[in-house]
């Protein structure tokens, strides 16, 4: 019976074996690293139709974040302001810069302007700033240091794995409110975080859920 | 060495030989072989036809499975408190089905029953075709099939990790286990076939193909010492596969709280249904196949016979298991469990566990007289009966266990709805479509296997042969002396 296949074919089997095993790992690792909201969220920053520098208002000039995001420790929601927010400085400030227009048109017209949402979580994801705030946690912990940005970006994955990461393990974010400001972007923990956090943590009685139905309810 | 001359008697079968027709190495090769052998163009008629309807009714559930996937488990005849129907009922039925195979070639191989080699490649075959069969519903019961992934432990971004406490997981480890196994044990058991085949084949591209598929055999001694080392050390792995999937897929109900499954004799219970069911659903193909390529010679009364008996054990454990749950009923003094099988017997679903007592307990018994063992029209019959009750056993644990749950304002009755009836008989489409590609392209007997238990496989069959010859040669009360 003569041979069906030549011989050096016996060479084939385990550089092919390596090979799928190898093509495997690889495909894992283009999905583990360009699938992620690490690579695909992180340094979303779209263009706004107005050229607000949050490094202007939030940082040169220090106006507190909850100036303009007034529900953020009221609501769920941190509100995006409406146009007469800004009017109630910039009726008197730079009334004639062209870069304002826009906000006098909407002003003018009523007709809001169309900021582009930057941070997104999903519909089926519920998250509430109120009682993140009440907590501790300060906004740049999600946002990063806003006051530095001219345009906003995201700086976090948001996915869930990341809130999951902080809801285990919340200590390097809690912030005493009596020392120091929720909305203070420059914060650094101080050394004695851990043992600030542990009696944060007691005084306040924070439980980060951890449940499916914390969030998704 | 007189002494000994009363045990010559050579080791020719003392029963009745398992493979009848004087079949010699040859011609088993012959007969087998040439099944799969026809030219694509000579295939029978009756393939194609059969092949059309099966794969239609594949495809007809691939197109409602499309529909459930679009609008969601609604389209099914769940309500409130019935969220198990059909799906599971027929993904806890396929599985059990699919526990012959292994039951077959592993048990029975490592108890050295010589009769399993005429049967244990196609009830392999039809214990994988029953495994993904069973594989569609969970997947699909889900809801969200796009998100079935969570069932595995993937690391993800969402630092979801799936609960090993629950059976529901436990599940797919142990039905996923399976068919690898299952796989594996039928493809090495292959191997040797598959290099017979590939010493036949005209066609260069077909010799290619088995030629790859068989991996090199060349049937040299110290190849069939590693195989049959691997095959024993396979069985020895799937043995313990027989009787723990079942068991798993039983504490998806066992674990539960619901009155009715909350049983400790359901793992037992199940993996004697399951092989039960196994058992009927191989006689009900065996019986088919056997009549339509005449293998009467390979698939002898005998065989049938002793499946007729296995299918009488379990079947008697399953109706013992069935009186079982109602003593402990009574006995155990719960009233909610009490209710629950009072309601199973006379309740709303009355008619399902009586069709379930008749076709598992009574039909059967039949089985304890020799003529009926041996009566073809009524093991086909009672094979697809015994099917039918399996089928309403997981009915009647499923659904009316749920449809009067602790809650009495939310009871209700469960209606099928057309996309339940029609998933659950494309998935025997899928089954049998799968089940004649096999009968079409690979020998549906294990040659190999069978050989080995000819008597001329006997390394004293010269001898026996010698004595024969004498026999018949010499004179009467000629001593044959044996060196």
């Amino acid at each position: 019976m003569a041979q069906v296949f030549p011989k050096w074919m016996n060479f084939l089997p385990i550089p092919l074996a390596l090979g799928a095993a190898g093509s495997a790992v690889f495909a894992a690792g283009l999905i583990w690293y360009y699938g992620s909201p690490e690579y695909t969220d992180v340094g979303y920053r779209p263009k706004q139709p107005v050229a607000f520098s949050h490094r202007l208002h939030a940082g040169e000039l220090g106006m507190d974040c909850r100036y303009c995001h007034a529900s953020v420790e009221l609501s769920h929601e941190a509100n995006i302001p409406p146009t007469q927010t800004c009017m109630n400085c910039h009726h008197m400030i730079g009334t004639e810069n062209e870069k304002l227009q826009p906000i006098r048109d909407s002003f003018e017209s009523g007709d809001p302007i169309e900021w582009i949402r930057v941070h997104m979580l999903p519909e089926y994801a519920y998250f509430d700033h109120s009682v993140h705030l009440r907590a501790g946690v300060g906004c740049a912990s999600c946002h990063g240091n806003v006051a530095e940005m001219d345009i906003v970006e995201q700086k976090q994955p948001l996915s869930m794995g990341w809130c999951l990461d902080c809801h285990r393990n919340p200590d390097q974010h809690l912030r005493d409110l009596t020392q120091t400001k929720v909305t203070d972007m420059s914060w650094v923990p101080p050394d004695n975080q851990n043992d600030l956090a542990k009696r944060l943590i007691q005084d306040k009685q924070l439980n980060p859920p951890e449940d499916c139905s914390a969030c998704h309810r | 060495m007189n002494t000994a001359e009363s045990n010559i008697s050579p080791s020719a079968p003392v029963d009745a030989p398992l493979i009848t027709g004087n079949q010699s190495f040859s011609s088993v090769t012959r007969r087998i072989s040439e099944i799969v052998e026809v030219e694509l163009k000579k295939t029978p008629k009756a393939w194609y036809i059969a092949f059309s309807i099966t794969s239609s009714l594949a495809g007809m559930m691939t197109l409602m499975i499309g529909w459930l996937l679009w609008e969601g488990t609604g389209i099914w005849g769940l309500n409130n408190p019935v969220g198990w129907g059909w799906a599971i009922v027929n993904f806890v039925f396929w599985v059990g089905i699919g526990h012959a195979g292994t039951l077959i070639s592993a048990i029975l191989f490592l108890f050295r029953q010589r009769w399993r080699t005429s049967i244990n490649r196609f009830a392999e075959a039809m214990t994988i075709f029953a495994v993904i069969c069973a594989g569609i519903f969970p997947g699909i019961h889900v809801g969200r099939a796009w998100v079935a992934y969570y069932m595995f432990p993937i690391p993800n971004q969402m630092d979801m990790w799936p609960n090993f406490r629950s059976p529901l997981l436990w599940d797919v480890f142990a039905v996923g286990t399976y068919f690898t196994v299952s796989c594996l044990f039928w493809y090495v058991g292959l191997i040797p076939d598959l290099a017979t085949l590939r010493d036949r084949a005209v066609n260069k591209v077909r010799k290619a193909i088995l030629a790859l598929f068989s991996l090199g055999w060349r049937g040299s001694n110290r190849q069939w010492r590693h195989y049959e080392k691997a095959y024993l050390i396979l069985a020895g792995i799937a043995t313990p596969l027989v009787l723990s999937v079942h068991s798993v897929v039983s504490m998806d109900f066992a674990v539960g709280v619901v009155p009715g499954w909350h049983t400790t004799i359901f793992p037992p219970y199940f993996v004697a249904g399951a092989i039960f069911s196994g058992f009927a659903m191989v006689m009900t193909l065996a019986i088919i196949a056997r009549k339509v390529y005449s293998l009467e010679d390979f698939i002898t009364m005998h065989h049938l016979e002793n499946m007729n008996k296995i299918i009488l054990v379990t079947g008697t454990m399953v109706g013992y298991a069935y009186a079982c749950e109602f003593f402990i009923a009574w006995y155990g003094a719960n009233t909610y469990e009490r209710a629950i099988f009072i309601n199973r017997a006379v309740g709303p679903y009355a008619w399902a566990y009586w069709t379930m007592v008749t076709c598992n307990v009574i039909v059967p018994q039949l089985f304890w007289f020799r003529r009926w063992r041996r009566n073809i029209v009524w093991m086909f019959i009672a094979s697809i009966l015994v099917n039918v009750g399996m089928w309403f056993e997981r009915f009647v644990i499923t659904v009316t266990s749920l449809s009067q749950d602790f809650m009495p304002s939310s009871w209700d009755y469960y209606t099928p709805t057309i996309f339940d009836i029609g998933i659950f008989i494309g998935s025997f489409g899928v089954f049998l479509t799968l089940f004649l590609l096999f009968l079409r392209f690979l020998p549906m007997i294990a040659m190999s296997e069978v050989k080995g238990i000819l008597p001329e496989a006997d390394p004293h069959y010269y001898k026996a042969q010698e004595i024969k010859d004498k026999q018949v040669i010499g004179t009467e009360g000629e001593q044959v002396q044996l060196s």
